[in-house]
């Protein structure tokens, strides 16, 4: 960061997303594009713009609810607003920061249960296999969600079309991968 | 030249009819394709919503492997690991100081000489100019052609076709004799990584795509993408109950549809293995 | 022997209070060759001038240094006091007290040290300071208009209406340009042709006005007051003088599906047209690229149809040169096509249509006589949607800049439909309102609460064309960014306002700057509006920058009234701070070796070569030379030379190193 005193307005949150992204709030002027463009809008508590608005205030409060939104976690990447924002704000790098430091600071919403939880199983079926071994992450997801029912009937149609490992894929160079786990949580929460 | 092959793990699973036809087309044009040796997930969705450092640093070994193994130039299918890796790459020949710190953290060898086609790319330089005579039962068929948000976007970094309303999959469509439609959903969101962990999202996402490509006579839906194609098809019950109606337009990846233009087996190229019966 | 005056000024104590003034006066009074030096509260009042003029007059002074504020200011004050009391006027100099010592260092011992040492710079300047007149130079009485838009009108009118001939030159057939495409005008909703045509009329019959429609300029040269212009008459393939504009040829023409440049590609005109009825002057070209003659060599059916034998298929362009004194340049704008927009669909839907088409549509004169119909089927739209800042004010895109003029006609427009279709529904998404003018906030105000046009606040994401509707997906940014579709017949994009096509090569004959917008550049934003940095140019309308009709025209009236003061000086006077290549007696006649660098290093084409031959005409030697009326006085050819042949009159080298070892002490 600048070390120009004018620069220090900019605070908190907004300039941790900054330091981490290079995407500067203030240049959000409102126009409500990618809220208008995004696919999840109305899935979400705050709209892209409104987030956006959210982190400009620099209020504590806000930032708080930013990071606690159920917005950053159902937000997909899939980078609608920042193909068509006028401005040319990444917001899907954004997202991924504050869904990193969201669940660093043990913010997740609680409505994003299952989608942490889905991302995690993910992770951790790579993290041992180097590959995804999908029956795994099933059972793994299972177990984090309790959601035991649900695509039940999905797997044996799957297996039946040969869709579906019974085994993982093992890398041979199983313990490279797990290291580069180890060295990167060290830093995350994951 | 031989060209190099990153299936990811969609393609060794759940979507192993993509590879196979895949593998079917380029065998039929002599493409000769070599699987990366030892290759690992890509990070996926996963990786870059918790953790960025992962993010970069599995696609790298990736890359590294590659080139290990003397590749200049490898086909990346699935559309997420395309662009996952690119971005990779693009993210660490913009910033010499990321590349040293995920290289020396994870003592790779990258050097990001590694050229990346995704499917399309790999098609239009292998395989059309050669698809004259070729054609043996024209795909004669109204198509949507669906290419999903990672095939084009961001397109800073991607620099592939056009971002909104592309064009090469109809252009190629309209090569093995399939009439493409013009419609609104081409690179709108199937819903992607949400498929598992809120279906229904899944379901409104996808069921706006089936529905658009079906209001406008749409015969097959036709993706370059493992998790577009699951969700348009193995998610088929979510969509039927968010659009209160059965729609029963297949999903083609684009490469069974051109193996169909070439005649080959139906079988060959997994068609069997879908969720939605492949009537076209 | 030099006899320096002195002249230290307090600037009441904007100098002063951290300077002390009477000390830097007593310093200066002790230097080699200052006969007089003086401190004084307000040096620019006129007891200050007074005690020059009376310090020149009484000590017989041979120059003055006043050290007060910025020569920006009170430099032609001052010179102007020592000329009136006999001195030349280059024989003064100031010292710059105040923005380069008083106002950017505290009080004290070094502050006063550094004012003493700028007046001492001066004082040694100035005592090599020659005697230096202005320069004068004839002025052409004939002004160039170029663009016959509302700006080029008005700005020819007013300068023809002072006496002065003027030549107005149009590229396209007639003249009016976009206004005479407008349907009303906003704020008052008066008819666009109505209030243009009359001027039109009266360019036409002005007999101060030369008028050449379908043509362009091809070169200039020259400087202010003595321009060269080279105007290429297009060939209309027509003899004008025979030509009744009966406009037979133009109904008999088979070649009838070109889409009209006049109509915004919304009606067709044939390929020998008037591009509308109110033409001026009313008489057809014939577009070559479009004829079939031109094409395939036959057809010939206008010719056979004039009863007039007017058509000329052989007739070639014509290079007309005139002289002029001074040139308005009123080219105008354009605007983005609906191609532009990846998002909006590409220009693909034919019910997605610009600002202008929009003019047309509603325009009595338009292809639907003045009846808002889709451009698809005629179907009269029950649902319009009108969105703001089509690529305006979109960084992504490359337009920073708000285009102005869109706020204002979206308003006029969505009223527009309103009052012609009485049970339409329309929409205009917009992220601010910029309504500064008279009485434009009270006519958006006027089209929400009386014309109920519904505005959201937001910008659009997409629109696609679905079962013959255009679904526009926004969100209204008011109601939490909510996100908001609506199933439209027509939608009207307010594309940006661009700068028009060739402003670059057209700025560059000129030799006058522009913005990285292509729009041309003013002398000065606020104080200079209208000129340029080329003197004798001047600007009008929205060549500059988007601009709207009464906007364009004062900057039209005031840059006829910068004609005016011009022309009405019968010679011109310029500072001579100009470059001059030395002269020495023979055989060396100069120091300059003829490399001329200078000559492409001059940015305003102002070094020349001259022979230097002897009685019997043989040539001794080629040397440059300065044309004083176009130098400009920057001293890039001084930087240039090698042998140090060139000086600047006023800042030669050895005045520069005089100023130099001043500050070094070495005096």
């Amino acid at each position: 960061m600048s070390s120009d005193p004018h620069h220090s307005i900019i605070s908190g949150l907004s300039s941790d997303v900054l330091e981490h992204t290079e995407v500067k709030v203030s240049k959000c002027y409102q126009c409500g594009k990618c809220s208008a463009g995004c696919p999840l809008s109305e899935e979400m508590d705050f709209p892209p713009s409104v987030i956006m608005r959210m982190l400009q205030t620099d209020n504590p409060d806000l930032e708080e609810k930013v990071l606690r939104s159920f917005s950053i976690w159902v937000c997909l990447t899939c980078e609608m607003c920042f193909a068509r924002c006028p401005m040319s704000i990444d917001i899907p790098k954004m997202m991924d920061y504050l869904r990193e430091r969201s669940l660093k600071e043990k913010k997740a919403n609680p409505k994003a249960k299952e989608i942490v939880a889905f991302h995690k199983s993910f992770l951790d079926s790579i993290k041992y296999t180097g590959r995804l071994y999908e029956i795994g992450l099933f059972i793994d997801y299972k177990a984090r969600t309790l959601k035991i029912l649900d695509d039940l009937a999905l797997a044996p149609k799957m297996l039946k079309r040969g869709k579906l490992n019974i085994f993982p894929e093992l890398i041979k160079d199983r313990s490279g991968v797990a290291e580069m786990f180890k060295k990167s949580s060290k830093k995350n929460n994951t | 030249m031989t060209l190099g092959f990153y299936p990811g793990c969609s393609l060794k699973g759940s979507s192993r009819e993509y590879a196979e036809s895949v593998l079917a087309v380029a065998k039929a044009f002599d493409v000769e394709i070599e699987e990366i040796t030892d290759w690992n997930c890509c990070g996926a969705t996963a990786a870059h919503n918790l953790n960025k450092e992962l993010s970069l640093a599995l696609p790298a070994r990736i890359l590294s492997l590659a080139e290990k193994q003397g590749l200049k130039e490898i086909v990346v299918p699935c559309a997420a690991c395309y662009s996952r890796l690119t971005v990779t790459k693009h993210e660490l020949s913009k910033d010499p100081l990321l590349k040293a710190t995920v290289i020396e953290a994870n003592g790779l060898d990258y050097s990001g000489s590694v050229s990346i086609l995704n499917i399309i790319q790999m098609l239009d330089k292998y395989i059309t100019p050669n698809l004259g005579g070729r054609v043996v039962k024209p795909f004669d068929h109204k198509v949507a052609c669906y290419y999903g948000c990672l095939l084009v976007r961001p397109h800073e970094i991607l620099k592939f076709d056009r971002e909104e309303d592309p064009q090469s999959m109809d252009i190629l469509m309209l090569k093995t004799g399939a009439t493409p439609i013009d419609w609104a959903y081409k690179t709108e969101c199937c819903g992607a990584g949400l498929s598992v962990s809120r279906t229904s999202s899944v379901g409104r996402l996808s069921g706006k795509i089936i529905e658009d490509a079906k209001d406008r006579g749409a015969e097959a839906v036709i993706v370059a993408c493992p998790m577009c194609h699951s969700n348009l098809d193995m998610r088929r019950d979510a969509i039927n109950t968010f659009l209160g109606e059965k729609v029963d337009i297949p999903v083609l990846y684009i490469t069974q549809a051109l193996g169909l233009a070439l005649g080959i087996d139906r079988k060959k190229l997994g068609l069997q293995r879908h969720f939605v019966k492949v009537t076209v | 022997m030099s006899k320096i005056g002195v002249f230290v000024c307090h600037c009441g104590e904007n100098i002063s209070a951290t300077v002390d003034c009477a000390k830097v006066a007593e310093t200066a009074s002790k230097y080699d060759g200052v006969a007089f030096s003086v401190d004084y509260k307000y040096m620019c009042s006129d007891p200050g001038q007074s005690l020059i003029k009376s310090a020149i007059a009484e000590k017989g002074l041979t120059g003055v240094v006043v050290a007060a504020c910025s020569p920006r200011m009170h430099e032609p004050t001052f010179r102007k006091a020592c000329a009136e009391a006999g001195l030349n006027p280059y024989m003064c100099e100031m010292a710059n007290l105040r923005e380069h010592c008083s106002w950017v260092h505290e009080k004290g011992e070094a502050t006063t040290e550094k004012a003493t040492d700028l007046v001492r710079i001066l004082v040694e300047k100035v005592k090599y300071n020659q005697s230096l007149n202005e320069i004068r130079v004839p002025v052409t009485k004939t002004a160039l208009v170029i663009g016959g838009g509302i700006a080029g009108i008005q700005a020819s009118l007013d300068i023809a209406n002072t006496g002065h001939k003027v030549i107005l030159i149009e590229k396209d057939p007639s003249i009016g340009g976009h206004m005479s495409q407008l349907s009303e005008t906003f704020p008052t909703l008066d008819c666009s042709q109505c209030i243009l045509t009359p001027r039109m009329v009266e360019v036409a019959q002005h007999p101060n006005i030369t008028l050449y429609t379908y043509a362009e300029l091809e070169s200039l040269e020259g400087f202010i007051g003595n321009f060269k212009a080279k105007i290429r008459r297009k060939s209309k393939s027509l003899d004008e003088k025979l030509c009744t504009g009966c406009g037979l040829c133009t109904t008999k023409c088979p070649t009838k599906k070109i889409p009209s440049e006049f109509n915004e590609g919304l009606g067709n005109r044939p390929a020998i047209y008037v591009p509308f009825p109110q033409a001026v002057p009313n008489k057809p070209v014939i577009d070559r690229i479009h004829c079939t003659y031109y094409t395939k060599g036959k057809c010939r059916i206008c010719e056979k149809v004039c009863p007039t034998q007017a058509i000329r298929f052989d007739q070639e362009d014509q290079i007309v040169e005139v002289e002029v004194g001074a040139l308005v340049i009123a080219t105008g704008f354009n605007i983005k096509q609906t191609d532009f927009f990846p998002e909006y669909g590409y220009g693909k839907y034919p019910d997605v249509i610009t600002g202008l088409q929009f003019e047309r549509l509603a325009s009595a004169s338009g292809p639907t006589l003045g009846e808002i119909r889709r451009p698809s089927d005629g179907k009269i739209p029950e649902k319009i949607v009108f969105l703001a800042c089509a690529g305006s004010r979109d960084p992504a895109k490359g337009i920073p800049y708000c285009s102005k003029i869109c706020c204002m006609y979206i308003a006029k427009h969505a009223m527009l439909y309103q009052h012609k279709v009485h049970s339409g529904k329309s929409y205009v998404f917009y992220m601010d309102i910029r309504a500064g003018g008279k009485m434009y906030e009270e006519f958006v105000r006027r089209a929400i609460e009386d014309d109920g046009v519904n505005y959201i606040r937001g910008r659009v994401s997409k629109i696609y064309e679905k079962n013959g509707k255009l679904i526009v997906n926004g969100a209204d940014t008011l109601l939490g960014a909510m996100p908001i579709e609506i199933e439209a017949d027509m939608v009207v994009l307010a594309t940006a306002g661009i700068a028009n096509d060739g402003a670059e090569e057209l700025a560059q004959k000129l030799h006058i700057s522009y913005d990285p917008y292509r729009f041309f550049a003013e002398a000065h934003p606020k104080l200079k509006p209208v000129e340029t940095n080329t003197a004798g140019i001047f600007l009008a309308g929205a060549c500059q920058a988007p601009r709207d009709i009464p906007e364009s025209v004062s900057m039209a009236s005031g840059a006829a009234v910068k004609v005016a003061c011009l022309f009405s000086q019968d010679e011109l006077t310029r500072e001579p701070i100009i470059a001059v290549v030395n002269r020495q007696a023979p055989p060396a006649y100069s120091s300059c070796v003829g490399c001329f660098l200078c000559v492409s290093a001059c940015p305003y084409q102002a070094i020349e070569k001259e022979e230097i031959r002897n009685r019997n005409g043989e040539l001794i030697k080629s040397i440059a030379k300065v044309n004083p009326g176009l130098c400009q006085g920057c001293g890039t050819c001084v930087a240039f030379c090698r042998t140090k042949s060139i000086d600047i009159q006023g800042y030669t080298h050895e005045q520069m190193y005089t100023e130099v070892l001043a500050l070094l002490n070495e005096y």
